[in-house]
């Protein structure tokens, strides 16, 4: 098994597995180690060093077994990690079967971390590590350039699937609520991916497909929140959702086309930064003009959608009906139930998602999406094909715009509340990040990264406190092993040929 | 002869206190392939990006008449992506310039953009699923795929540009050209890099796009083989300015060519 191994040199070993000990402790030492806690009265300073100090052996022993792995010592790596996976087992079983004080105790004292999680994260790292000194073939450190075409043909594998798994994974949204229907928090996560995927794909069209990279997206949620806050609460206009969602879509998408007059001749990080400027600009419009926005304070008791006119609060206001008197006369009985409101607004992101997702993929297709393309390819070449540079980038900008207005006003209809605190430019770095992360241009990647970077966290609260390390991690993990996302692959809109995995032009 | 495709009038153009091109004038004809030519730095790439709109010039007309329906055009006065749209001047660049993640085959469906955007009702219509669109798309795809033959690229057309040879991207970017449907070609050195087999097989093209589609190829070359072969007319340019102009056999014994090439002998200095 070890034929192809190479000699180990144990000092450079122990050196490298020390360094990496070291860095993880200077790491952790201040974000793991201490913590500073509200005790009654006072702030009080707690220490966490076994943790810290857990921290640094796992990374130690962890590195060494990477280190085993590339030298060739397979064997070696299968029996440490699988012990090590086994023990962790034992220790971590009890506790999740029972939930008991004692087998808590017994747990802890395989592992010092407070949260379940992370131990289990720990265990499956070497079960990662075991599975995988089973399956290599060969020890051979790929290149970056082998890496980069194993990754694109991953992707592409993955395309390839997603024309029978897009609407496989469009149904299983649809069916969501039978599963998950009677848990409001659940819905309320599903409900809020979903706001990010469609924020994802509009956004893709802009940085994905004309390479226009847009650092202040959430200006334009923010110019369609605003829009459907306004219209829907001033007195004398209060018009419905149905009738604002659209006239909020056109506004942001105005206003898309009018932030991208300016920035036109920019380019890459120009660009990155006058959007950054404009996005702050919004926010801080928002913010200050008290007697159109109402300030800091926000717009409040905006309307919630209704279904034809049927309300889906418990008691209907007057001359309305609410949604589950209507079904119990006309269908059968069925008991008031605040999810029922959750459901609706998840079917209303869905569609709209899926009406941001058709067109994407539509316009890819059609000649401006391949201009788009073109223009983000190169922009002196498309002028002299006689392509209109200006109105090219100017749709881009105004299409991603008037979809990132959409999700706006249902944000607004959703939340019942507006203000300036939630178009943060963190906001647009989250969704830029989705975007960077799923594969610029890949529909399923974003569907992906949302689920990561929204889902994962609302499920993983009880460790809220490793949240932002656990972002930055990925991150890093992700620009080393796929610097172009996870999916990056991209499909040519139009065949001449039938490519080998049977598919028609 | 009759009146030519295109007039250069009196074209200067001025960098800050550098004059690039210095009043220079000259004329192409349709059907005919006119070369430029001169030693590194005498502006013909300059006069090139004033024709395409690159540049604006300092001084001086360029007149542009499409024969078959006698409208003219300034193109001076014109945007850049007008003169390809409107005045159908179509370019290809010294240091080659296609899209390089898209196909060879997409790269040639965008060049006809400006015809398939009109048949797609800006997008609108196209996007759900109207037939014009479906048939001018299948009309472009036919193009591009003629296209493709003349240029020996039709097994590559779905794979990516930039995995092309280079010899294989030079012709790419010819056929991306021609499928803007110019009436005027204009190719900066298009037999840079090219092997001489390669050389030959350019120049069979060129002739095919002179004859067969009778328009005018204004072409700036320093490969002489090409030049001498294939041109009817050839401008010489140095330091900016205009020094010869005349059929190719004028051109080689023509003695202010020879010493802008060669030098000045010694015993004239």
């Amino acid at each position: 098994m070890t034929t192809d191994a190479r000699p180990l040199d144990y000092g450079a070993m122990a050196k490298e597995a020390g360094l990496t000990a070291f860095v993880v402790l200077l790491l952790t030492i201040v974000l793991v180690g201490f913590e500073l806690r509200d005790v009654p009265g006072a702030l009080a300073l707690f220490t966490r060093f076994p943790d810290v100090l857990a921290a640094c052996l796992i990374a130690f022993f962890g590195r060494i077994a990477v280190i085993l792995l590339r030298e060739g010592y397979r064997g070696a790596v299968v029996v440490g990690a699988g012990a090590a996976a086994l023990l962790l087992l034992i220790g971590l079983l009890p506790e999740t079967l029972f939930g008991t004080a004692a087998a808590r105790e017994y747990a802890e004292a395989y592992m010092p971390f407070s949260a379940p999680v992370v131990r289990w994260c720990v265990f499956a790292a070497a079960v990662f590590l075991a599975v995988r000194a089973a399956l290599a073939r060969r020890s051979v450190r790929a290149d970056a350039r082998s890496r980069e075409a194993a990754a694109d043909r991953a992707g592409a594998t993955v395309q390839h699937v997603a024309r029978y798994a897009g609407p496989l994974l469009g149904l299983c949204a649809v069916a969501l609520p039978v599963a998950l229907g009677h848990d409001q928090q659940a819905m309320s996560v599903a409900i809020l991916v979903m706001t990010y995927i469609m924020l994802g794909w509009g956004l893709n069209i802009v940085v994905g497909l004309a390479g226009l990279l847009d650092l202040g997206y959430v200006a334009f949620y923010a110019v369609g929140a605003y829009t459907f806050a306004l219209l829907a609460t001033t007195e004398g206009i209060e018009w419905s959702f149905w009738v604002c969602l659209p006239l909020a879509g056109l506004f942001a998408g105005l206003a898309g086309v009018l932030l991208g007059f300016p920035v036109l001749r920019l380019r890459g990080d120009y660009l990155a930064i006058v959007t950054l400027g404009f996005g702050e600009i919004v926010r801080v419009v928002l913010q200050n003009w008290y007697g159109f926005t109402n300030g800091a304070n926000g717009i409040s008791g905006i309307p919630r959608p209704t279904l034809l006119g049927l309300s889906w609060e418990e008691e209907a206001p007057e001359g309305q009906m609410a949604f589950w008197q209507w079904f119990s006369k006309n269908f059968w009985e069925v008991q008031y139930s605040a999810t029922h409101e959750k459901i609706f607004l998840f079917y209303i992101i869905l569609g709209l998602a899926l009406v941001v997702n058709w067109f994407a993929l539509r316009a890819r297709r059609m000649p401006i999406g391949r201009a788009w393309e073109a223009l983000r390819e190169d922009e002196i070449a498309c002028r002299s094909l006689g392509i209109n540079p200006t109105n090219t980038k100017l749709t881009a900008f105004g299409v991603g715009a008037m979809f990132g207005g959409f999700a706006g006003s249902f944000f607004a209809t959703s939340q019942g509340f507006v203000s300036p605190e939630s178009f943060v430019f963190i906001e647009s770095a989250i969704i830029l990040a989705i975007v960077v992360l799923g594969g610029f241009g890949s529909q399923l990647g974003v569907v992906l990264a949302a689920l990561l970077l929204i889902g994962l966290p609302e499920a993983f609260r009880e460790v809220k406190d490793f949240r932002m390390l656990a972002f930055g991690l990925a991150m890093v993990g992700i620009m080393l092993w796929r610097p172009a996302g996870l999916l990056a692959h991209r499909e040519p809109t139009v065949r001449l040929n039938a490519p080998g995995k049977g598919k028609t032009p | 002869m009759s009146r030519p495709l295109l007039e250069v009038e009196h074209l200067t153009i001025r960098f800050g206190g550098l004059v690039a091109v210095n009043d220079v004038s000259f004329a192409a004809q349709d059907r005919q392939i006119t070369a430029v030519i001169g030693p590194n730095g005498a502006g013909k790439t300059t006069v090139f990006n004033c024709l395409t709109g690159f540049y604006k010039p300092t001084v001086g007309r360029m007149r542009l008449l499409h024969a078959a329906t006698g409208r003219e055009f300034l193109l001076e006065r014109m945007e850049g992506f007008r003169i390809a749209s409107e005045a159908h001047v179509a370019r290809t660049f010294q240091n080659i310039r296609l899209f390089p993640k898209m196909t060879v085959l997409e790269n040639l469906i965008v060049a006809q953009h400006n015809t398939l955007m009109r048949a797609s009702g800006y997008t609108v219509l196209g996007l759900f699923g109207y037939r014009g669109y479906k048939r001018a798309e299948a009309a472009a795809i036919d193009r591009a795929k003629y296209w493709l033959d003349r240029t020996g690229l039709t097994e590559r057309a779905d794979d990516a540009a930039e995995g092309l040879p280079y010899g294989g991207q030079r012709r790419l970017e010819i056929a991306r050209a021609m499928c803007t449907e110019p009436v005027m070609l204009c190719l900066d050195e298009p037999a840079a890099g090219l092997n001489p087999r390669e050389s030959e097989e350019l120049n069979a093209l060129l002739r095919f796009i002179r004859d067969e589609h009778k328009i005018g190829v204004l072409l700036i070359e320093h490969d002489m083989s090409v030049v001498m072969e294939i041109s009817d007319h050839i401008i010489v340019l140095d330091y900016g300015k205009k020094i010869a102009d005349g059929t190719p056999a004028e051109i080689r014994n023509d003695p202010a060519v020879i010493r802008a090439y060669l030098g000045e002998p010694e015993e004239a200095a």
